[in-house]
Order: structure tokens, then sequence, then C-alpha cells
């Protein structure tokens, strides 16, 4: 075989050889992200994935449960305060709730909702929440007796 | 989102996840490389290049085709890259050992000799067994967790295949030295090869069912807490069977093996650095008894020191490997074009240097990561599957390859001393390629469990929000 042609089926040779791991290290990869094993427990049963998550913007506050079942808040800008006082955004008539509970603010476009302080605690489905907590939507939060959820 | 929007996209999303589609791409990606490298062979021996070449290119893709089948009907949901890394191993491993029966053709045909036989018929017929076998084993293990059933019945037969050749006679199996065969007709196979897969679904079946015995706290010693007298016991057996191994069939590489096996089972079943200080403490023991005790492996630890001292007797593998892997250096001779024929067992233990001579260190390299990408998924697959058995069995499965990948290439490069052992899938050897067809089986057996979709289980009872009990979160970061 001629030198020049050697040499270029030699070289070409180890250039597919290298593809080939290339596309498999490519697979390796994509698969790191797909939901192959492992799966990422989120609070709310991981009906919120990030990518489903993140085209759904949370617009309203829904009351679902206690005196004020059936109540809903549309969501702008503002921290929405929650509590039996009388300045409160949702103002609770609740032996369980304290004067100033709960606070969910936003932050980017998430929201967050912080535990104020209350004597009963706050509770992001059935965990209670020690600090800022992200709420995912349609994830119940509970004050007292009266549970809400956002909802796009 | 209500449950049943969820179901809908995540079924679209597993039917693309099945992954068999890129397994046949990657099988056909193999089929090409490895035809080309027989195409390269070919022509720089100055054979005639025939579309017979061609044909052997889709009896290669047949081949394996066959596998993927089964893989498709048997385990949709196993992993896409086993098969191809096994598959594209193997066809390089039967092209070079073509191209060594080549030379020695040349060499005798030169010298006036017989022709020898070629190696190669036998090598593609054990590989037609092999993936046979494979096909079997996934037809036959429809979920990994029966094994754990047959756990004593597997160790007990692995055990009496690895004595077996060690206390029949010598003419039936030593060959080379090494009592490691067993010569039935005109057959000869390694039964230690199968029986590492049995004892590895021993050891797994063991530790899953006695795990508690081993993370019960014993004595604290130094630091670290050291498992009762009675709980080492497994540890015990595994360090007297390697010994013994070595003893009866002179077998190094087995013997190795077994142990390292053993102890990567223990620390993954227990989590407990003490075992590996024992294991390893037990190794260094061994090691110098044996090494009082044994000419042979004497003879290999000053060949591996300086090969060159004794360069024309018990150094002369060592250093013709390392003068093969220096004349092919950053980019090889090419395929074809170096002489790795003249290090001594070139198609077996030193298939490293031929591949190095021909390929250089970037082929090399190359090849070195299609068996990481191998290992990873095995134990990735440990990983994610759902069951101990199975995350057991498959970190044993996925580490036999890893620690026989190291033996062999460490002994071809002088890095540890030289051992008896093939390179899985690359070398020449009927048992060990069949046996390893049998351990890819389990693993995609495994890959096929760990990601396929859960059945959906009916949903808990749901405590009314209200009333639901407390626990704390964790602020997120």
């Amino acid at each position: 075989m001629p030198e020049l042609v050697l040499q270029l089926t030699r070289a070409g040779f180890l250039a597919l050889l290298w593809l080939f791991v290339l596309v498999a290290l490519r697979v390796v990869r994509s698969d790191l992200y797909a939901a192959s094993g492992l799966r990422t427990l989120v609070p709310g049963g991981g009906r919120s994935t990030p990518r489903s998550g993140r085209g759904r913007i949370p617009r309203q506050l829904l009351v679902i449960q206690g005196a004020l079942a059936g109540t809903r808040i549309t969501l702008d800008a503002r921290p929405i305060l929650i509590g039996r006082a009388d300045d409160s955004t949702l103002v609770l008539d609740d032996d369980y709730a304290s004067t100033r509970h709960a606070r969910i603010s936003q932050q980017g476009e998430e929201w967050y909702v912080e535990d104020l302080g209350s004597t009963n605690g706050t509770y992001l489905d059935r965990a209670k929440v020690t600090g800022p907590t992200r709420v995912p939507l349609g994830v119940p939060v509970r004050i007292g007796k009266t549970v809400i959820e956002l909802r796009s | 989102m209500a449950a049943g929007d969820a179901h809908v996209p995540a079924q679209a999303a597993q039917a693309m996840a099945t992954g068999r589609s890129i397994e046949l791409i990657l099988l056909g990606f193999a089929t090409v490389l490895v035809t080309g490298a027989l195409a390269l062979v070919e022509a720089n021996q100055e054979q005639e290049l025939t579309s017979s070449i061609v044909f052997v290119g889709l009896a290669y893709l047949a081949l394996f085709a066959v596998g993927h089948l089964a893989v498709r009907r048997f385990a949709p949901y196993a992993d896409p890259l086993i098969l191809p890394c096994v598959a594209l191993l193997n066809g390089l491993g039967l092209v070079m050992i073509h191209r060594l029966d080549l030379a020695e053709v040349e060499k005798a045909t030169a010298l006036g000799r017989e022709l020898p036989t070629e190696l190669i018929t036998r090598q593609v017929a054990w590989t037609a067994i092999g993936v046979a076998l494979f096909v079997v084993v996934l037809w036959l293990v429809r979920d990994h967790r029966t094994l754990a059933r047959y756990g004593y019945t597997a160790g007990f037969v692995g055990l009496i295949l690895l004595a077996l050749p060690g206390v029949l006679p010598s003419e039936i199996s030593e060959v080379n030295g090494a009592k490691i065969w067993l010569r039935v007709g005109g057959f000869s196979i390694q039964p230690g090869e199968f029986a590492k897969i049995l004892l590895i679904v021993f050891f797994a079946a063991f530790l899953v069912q006695k795990r508690e015995l081993f993370t019960t706290a014993g004595r604290r010693f130094l630091g670290m807490e050291l498992p009762r007298a009675r709980d080492m016991a497994p540890m015990l057996l595994a360090w007297g069977l390697s010994i013994g191994v070595l003893v009866l069939e002179r077998d190094l590489g087995t013997s190795l093996l077994t142990f390292g096996i053993v102890l990567v089972l223990l620390y993954t079943a227990t989590e407990r650095v003490s075992w590996l200080v024992i294991g390893l403490s037990f190794f260094i023991g061994g090691a110098l008894v044996s090494y009082q005790l044994f000419d042979h492996v004497q003879r290999r630890v000053e060949a591996w020191l300086d090969p060159f001292a004794d360069y024309n007797d018990s150094g002369f593998q060592i250093a013709q490997s390392l003068f093969g892997l220096g004349t092919g250096g950053v980019g090889g001779t090419g395929l074809g074009a170096g002489r790795p024929d003249l290090v001594p067992f070139a198609e077996s233990d030193f298939m490293l240097s031929t591949l190095g001579e021909e390929l250089g260190l970037i082929g090399l390299a190359a090849i070195l990561v299609v068996y990481l990408v191998l290992i990873t998924r095995g134990l990735r697959s440990a990983l994610s599957v759902r069951d101990s058995f199975g995350k057991l069995l498959a970190t044993g499965l996925a580490f036999t390859l890893a620690l026989q990948v190291f033996i062999v290439i460490g002994g071809a490069s002088k890095l540890i001393p030289l051992t008896g052992l093939t390179l899985p899938f690359l070398s020449y050897g009927g048992s060990s390629l069949v046996a390893n067809y049998a351990l890819v089986a389990l693993l995609l057996r495994i890959s096929h469990a760990a990601r396929a979709p859960q059945p959906r289980r009916p949903a808990a009872p749901v405590v009314p929000i209200a009333d639901a009990g407390t626990e704390l979160v964790e602020r997120p970061r």
C-alpha cells in the first residue's frame, strides 16, 4: 500500500474510532438529564417537573379548605400577607392562625411562602416551612384550618 | 396539572427513552468500524481486497442484529450503549486475531514450516455461541430477582467449577503450566470464567440476606469499627478460595479477581471502610505468603520489576510488549502494518500491546474509553435499579469487567506483575468470551429493570390535608 494512503487511512480510522466514542458519550450525557432511573421527588408527588413548571406562572391564589374556601385572589407583584390582622391580604378568622401568620411573595418568577413566627406553623404540602420555601403550582399550603393553593 | 395530563407526555417520553434505535445506529457504526479495520488489515498485509470483506461485515451485523432483536423482544428498556460497546470490542478483537493469523501464516511460509491452525475460525464460532448464550440468558432470566433464590446453588456450582481443574489430573486440565482448563474431546474450556458469574450471584444473594450481620457494630480499634469475628466468615472464605485457586491451579489472575469482587461486594453492601482495610491487609498478607511459597509468583514479580534483566527468558513477554507499545507510539503503525506477532501470546494475554502497536496511544485510549463507557453503564444500572439484590449483582458484574481490564492492562504495560487473564471481548479465548456474553446479558436485564417505567401502584390512602402529620422541610438553596 502506498505510504500516503497508509497514513491517511490510519488517521481516518482513528478519527472514526473516536467519533464512535464521542457519539456514545453524547448518549451518556443526554441520558443524565432524561428520566431514566433517578427520579427526583418534588413536593406534590412530582406533578411539577421543572420544564412544565416554567411555562406556567401562578396567576391566582385559591382557598380550597377552611372558612374562606372558594376565595380567589389574583396575584400581582405585591406580597400577600396572611393572618388575623385586619390589614392582611387574606384575613383569617381561625383560632389556629396568628395575627401575622405567613407571607407569600414573588421572587423572579417563583412564589415563596415564609412563616412570620406563627404559633402553629405553616405547612407546605405535609412539611413544616422553616424558611422561605418555593411554592410550586397546585401544592397546598396549610395555615391553621385553612388550605390555599397557587393556580395558573 | 391533573394526574391524567401528566400520564400522556410521560408515556411519549418513555417510548423515546428505550433507546433501541440509538442502539441499532451504534451497532451499524460499529459494523462500519470493524469492516473498515478488516479492510485496512487486508490491504496492509497485501491480501487481495475482494467483496468478501463486505460479506464478512454483513455477517457481523447480522449476528449482532440477532442480539439487538433479542434485547428488543426481552428487555426493551435495557441500556442502549452496552451492546454496541461489546460489539465493537468483540469485532476489533476478531480483526486483530485474524491479523495475527496472517502474520503466523506468513512466518510459517517463509520458514517452510507447516501452516499453523487459524485461530480466527474458532473465535468466530465462539462469538456465535456467545451471542446465542446472550439471547438464551435474556430469554430465561425474565427478572433478575429470581436469581436470588438460586444463590446457594449458584455458589455451590461455582465453587465446584472453580476447583474442578485443580483436582483433576494434569493431562486433562493443564495448559502452559496453568491448571485452569477442562479438555473434553476437541474442546477446551476454562470453567473458572463461568464460576466467576455464579460466585457473584451467590455473594450478592448472600449479602442481601445477611446484610445486617455485617453492619453490626463490633469492637472499636484505631478509630474504626471492626466487625465481629464470626461475621468475618465470608471474607475468610473468599480469601481461602482465592489462595486455594492459586495453590491448586497456579492462576494468579483468577485468585486476584475472586478476592477483589468479594471485597467490593462487601464494601458496597455495608458501606464500611473497615472491610476495605481488612481486605487489603488480607491481600497484602496473601501476596507476601504466596511470594515466599511459590516459584512462579517470584518469577512474575522479578520479571515485573526488571523485564530486561532476564530478557531472553522470563522477562521476554513483558519486554516485547513494551517494545511493541513503544513502536506504536502516539499514532500507531496503522492496522496490519506493525509486527505484533513478535510478542508471545499476542492474541490473548497481550492483546493490549497488539492494539497499542497498530493503533497507538490515540486508538488505545479510545478502546479504554469504550471499556469505561461499558463499565459506567453497568454501575449506573446498579445505582438506579430499585432492589438491593439487583444493585449488588450489577455492581459485582460491572466491577468484574473493570478489575479484569485493569489487571490485564496493568500486567501488559508493566504497572503490576503479569497475571494470566484475558481482556474481556478482545482477547482470544472461548470460555472468557462466552462467559462475558452471559455477564452482559445479566447486566442488560438489570438495566432493563432500572429503566423500565414503574408499574403504577395504587395510590396510598390520602390523609385530608388539614389533619396530616407534619415534618420539617429543609430550606432550598
